[in-house]
């Protein structure tokens, strides 16, 4: 069977992991390759790096963090933030990303996808996409550049559009959940899994194994975990024996 | 590390094809953990000469053949294969070995495995992607475990002369072959954790005799 994918995601800028990851055991929690290889030896499944860096310096030196994490890792790589041309993907799959995840410049270009996705294959590029609940029109609608722009654009129809351009995979974050510990908002993980044939990896809102479960009966083939994992209240190992515990089989 | 092969003397060298299309760091990443020299060419003797080839596979199956024929790298490598020497395909690089695929209609491919490449069939996600169980009945350098893989496409059934490992998914499909010195994997083993490494290991074993 496939099994659902368990992902940390670490938030690096210039070079450190930010929003205070909190492992018990380690000295450098702000090192990225420490923190790479604390998740790889909780038995993440895959692990997502997300760029937040600002400027462009920022950017160079998350190339030099891909290269010392991917030199630590035996699990897949997705790495997002701030991929807006095609060369810029290439450098970080170059760098050592399995997968790179476009979101704002997918939407500014939709184009990027499907010339991403013809040369390295829809397996490789991932639709990071960030839908709100809308007052109007349709019922979630697409918002970039961190929550910033809402673009009323309907979000069903962009993942759809978007597998058809060739992402092989959608990074679902709920915005309005992000955060919370309120749980991943079920109907928009049901709404786009049933809009789409590609995987979705679910984020925004996990607290505990429960929302992990919720989320993959809902659709999901995998969801992305970071505060929960960050803030040291509980390990990948955990989340696993638990999720095994109520009945959903997990990578040993 | 537990699965380094290269205790003493000059670590094994590993040539990876570089097919252009394919993120090649994560191989190179693995054989440098176990001790290995890897690097990548796209030289015709080169590939013929190395004591371990490896064709990796990130890409479209068309594009891919295109760039082998191109680069004058079908021919060495349908020798060594042929001749049963150290070669490991990975991903669609084990579809590249076979006659065609439904991928790319009208494109070659190495035609050393006798099969055709087909797709998953309606309502399976696809692509497959994610760690799934490798069942292996007779092991040699593969063994039964998890793997991680990201794949449109696979192959349906075993090639005469080659043993196999299936994988399930929807039905069942062959997820790895082997035959002497030559691993194909539909999974990703620098992509599997501490079981990808050691089946990364044995294969390097496997290839110590002839090289």
């Amino acid at each position: 069977m496939l099994y659902p994918r368990i992902i940390p995601c670490l938030d690096v800028r210039d070079g450190r992991v930010v929003k205070g990851v909190r492992f018990a055991n380690l000295r450098d929690a702000g090192d990225p390759v420490t923190c790479a290889a604390a998740y790889r030896d909780q038995g993440a499944d895959e692990l997502v790096l997300l760029d937040v860096s600002a400027t462009p310096e920022g950017r160079g030196n998350a190339l030099e963090v891909v290269r010392a994490v991917r030199a630590v890792l035996n699990i897949p790589l997705t790495v997002g933030g701030g991929v807006g041309t095609v060369d810029s993907a290439v450098a970080l799959l170059d760098a050592g990303a399995d997968k790179v995840a476009l979101n704002s410049a997918a939407v500014a270009d939709p184009s990027l996808l499907s010339k991403l996705s013809r040369r390295f294959g829809a397996q490789c590029i991932v639709l990071a996409l960030d839908a709100a609940r809308s007052e109007a029109g349709p019922p979630w609608e697409v918002v970039t550049h961190s929550g910033k722009r809402r673009t009323g654009k309907d979000a069903e129809a962009w993942a759809r559009r978007a597998a058809e351009l060739g992402a092989g995979e959608i990074l679902l974050t709920s915005f309005d959940r992000d955060g919370t510990g309120l749980g991943y908002d079920l109907e928009l993980i049901q709404a786009i899994a049933n809009s789409v044939r590609v995987p979705i990896v679910a984020s925004g809102g996990a607290k505990d194994s429960r929302h992990l479960a919720a989320a993959l009966e809902a659709g999901a083939s995998a969801v992305l975990a970071a505060s929960i994992l960050h803030d040291g209240e509980t390990t990948v190992a955990q989340l696993k024996s638990k999720l095994s515990l109520a009945g959903v089989e997990v990578r040993p | 590390m537990k699965n380094e092969i290269n205790k003493a003397g000059s670590p094994l060298e590993v040539l990876v094809v570089s097919t252009g299309t394919a993120n090649t760091a994560s191989v190179l990443s693995a054989f440098a953990r176990l001790g290995a020299k890897a690097r990548l060419s796209d030289e015709p003797s080169a590939i013929r000469d190395a004591d371990y080839v490896v064709l990796p596979g990130v890409g479209d199956f068309g594009a891919a053949s295109m760039r082998l024929e191109q680069s004058r790298m079908r021919e060495p490598l349908v020798d060594r294969i042929a001749e049963g020497r150290s070669t490991l395909a990975i991903c669609l690089g084990m579809q590249l070995l076979c006659d065609n695929s439904e991928e790319s209609p009208g494109v070659k491919g190495l035609g050393v495995v006798p099969a055709a490449i087909g797709s998953f069939s309606e309502p399976l996600r696809v692509p497959h992607m994610g760690w799934n169980r490798v069942d292996v009945e007779d092991p040699g350098v593969l063994e039964s475990g998890c793997a991680y893989f990201a794949n449109g496409y696979r192959l349906a059934s075993r090639p005469p002369s080659w043993s196999a490992a299936t994988t399930s998914y929807g039905g069942t499909f062959v997820s790895a072959i082997e035959r002497g010195a030559v691993l194909a994997c539909q999974f990703h083993p620098e992509l599997s954790g501490a079981w990808g490494e050691g089946l990364l290991s044995r294969w390097l074993e496997r290839g110590r005799g002839q090289a």
